[in-house]
């Protein structure tokens, strides 16, 4: 991959709170034009990633690159081209829509005010409400038509959904996913929600106890991993595979092995696995013992 | 214009059910030669789903010639080989495979069973079409 194929590339990123690491030894890469799921229970690291993938954290160790720059370095030429919406999609609740959207100008020095206005027109959202006299679904609308306003090449969204209801939801995604089709931005969204991701995402990366428990394309990712129900075993079965999760009853096994898809052994039955299945699976791994879970 | 839905409990991949809709909708002549698909992103901001899965049932239904896309202008629907079938013969072809299936699942026959069944005997009638 060139360099403009990779919105984000992590190496040894880490991020250490007094005695508690937050991230530890972070490394991926998340190719560019995708819409990639961070997935992780609470506390995993999910949204300490994104800070210091937007450049509001600084790391303790390792590096972040955004878009071939770093982020940590706050220069213009790389804020311009990140988009972070914050978990709750904070307003400031006393300014009006049409204040927002002054106050977004005046602050990026690329600012699409048409595209606010044509969208608030759409979704029945007045200029001149106060933010915090909107719904929490308009709220969330406002956050983000003005984080696309910059057209951003990389967006950023922590838990975006979090407080929506349904419709909201789903009134969310359909203007996210607009935006990718017509921009083409590269969208990094945390959640623990996973069936909702299942449509929108095509990339993942899952974090458990502040380490990357997977990541990869989720089509590769679903290809690769089988789910064998065969004759309860002590020993594994086979060995070219790895083996993620086992689960045994009184006469058969199952195993979630990680094997490319390879020809399965006589007696044992090869099973497809769902997203949510293979999420869960990695997240039930227990992570390798650290300081955090010592202090916590 | 014709208006994908989407089942997310289907268990079929969803860029897949995008092109059964069309091949269907082709099938039975809702759809016909010429007609203009939605753009991708009007899909999308229907469906709230991924673009390059829209993008992927497009190329899926071009690769089988059941589309074709004009740069800038979109995706048409491209004259079919078969023609499209009267109401009542797809629902009466329709009846008579659920009979089978019941039968087959009547006979301890399970969903794997009963597909694997049904695709060889298609390969075998294909072959000797052939």
């Amino acid at each position: 991959m060139t360099a403009t194929d990779i919105a984000l590339t992590a190496e040894g990123l880490s991020k250490r709170y007094r005695r508690t690491w937050a991230l530890r030894d972070c490394t991926l890469e998340v190719p560019a034009g995708r819409v990639i799921a961070l997935i992780g229970p609470n506390g995993a690291g999910k949204s300490t990633l994104l800070r210091l993938s937007a450049g509001l954290l600084a790391p303790t160790a390792g590096t972040v690159r955004v878009l071939g720059e770093d982020p940590t370095a706050n220069t213009p030429q790389v804020l311009a081209r990140i988009g972070f919406l914050a978990q709750d999609h904070p307003l400031f609740k006393h300014f009006t829509v049409a204040e927002l959207i002054r106050f977004g100008r005046s602050c990026n020095r690329r600012f699409d005010r048409h595209l606010v206005e044509t969208r608030m027109a759409e979704l029945g959202i007045p200029l001149d409400r106060r933010a915090g006299a909107l719904s929490g679904g308009q709220q969330a609308q406002v956050a983000l038509a003005l984080a696309l306003a910059k057209h951003p090449a990389l967006l950023l969204l922590d838990e975006p959904m979090a407080a929506l209801d349904p419709v909201a939801r789903l009134e969310f995604l359909q203007v996210l996913m607009g935006a990718v089709a017509v921009d083409g931005v590269t969208v990094l969204f945390s959640s623990h929600a996973v069936p909702e991701l299942e449509r929108v995402c095509d990339h993942l990366v899952v974090l458990n106890g502040s380490r990357v428990a997977l990541t990869g394309d989720i089509e590769t990712l679903l290809a690769e991993h089988r789910l064998l129900v065969g004759p309860r075993v002590s020993a594994e079965p086979e060995s070219s595979a790895t083996i993620v999760s086992a689960t045994h009853s009184d006469r058969h096994t199952t195993l979630l092995v990680r094997d490319g898809g390879g020809p399965t052994a006589p007696g044992w039955q090869a099973n497809p696995v769902g997203l949510e299945e293979l999420v869960l699976a990695y997240l039930r791994r227990t992570p390798a013992p650290t300081a955090e879970a010592v202090a916590a | 214009m014709f208006v994908f839905r989407l089942d997310s409990h289907s268990g079929v991949p969803t860029y897949l059910q995008l092109v059964q809709q069309v091949r269907q909708a082709v099938l039975l002549g809702f759809l016909q030669p010429g007609d203009r698909l939605p753009l991708i992103r009007e899909v999308v901001e229907t469906l709230a789903i991924n673009p390059n899965t829209v993008a992927k049932a497009y190329r899926q239904m071009e690769q089988e010639g059941l589309a074709v896309g004009r740069p800038g202008q979109g995706t048409f629907i491209t004259s079919t080989q078969t023609a499209a079938l009267s109401p009542a013969t797809y629902s009466a072809l329709r009846r008579g495979l659920e009979a089978w299936l019941h039968q087959a699942y009547a006979a301890g026959l399970d969903r794997q069973a009963a597909a694997a069944l049904f695709t060889t005997v298609q390969q075998s009638i294909d072959k000797e079409a052939a």
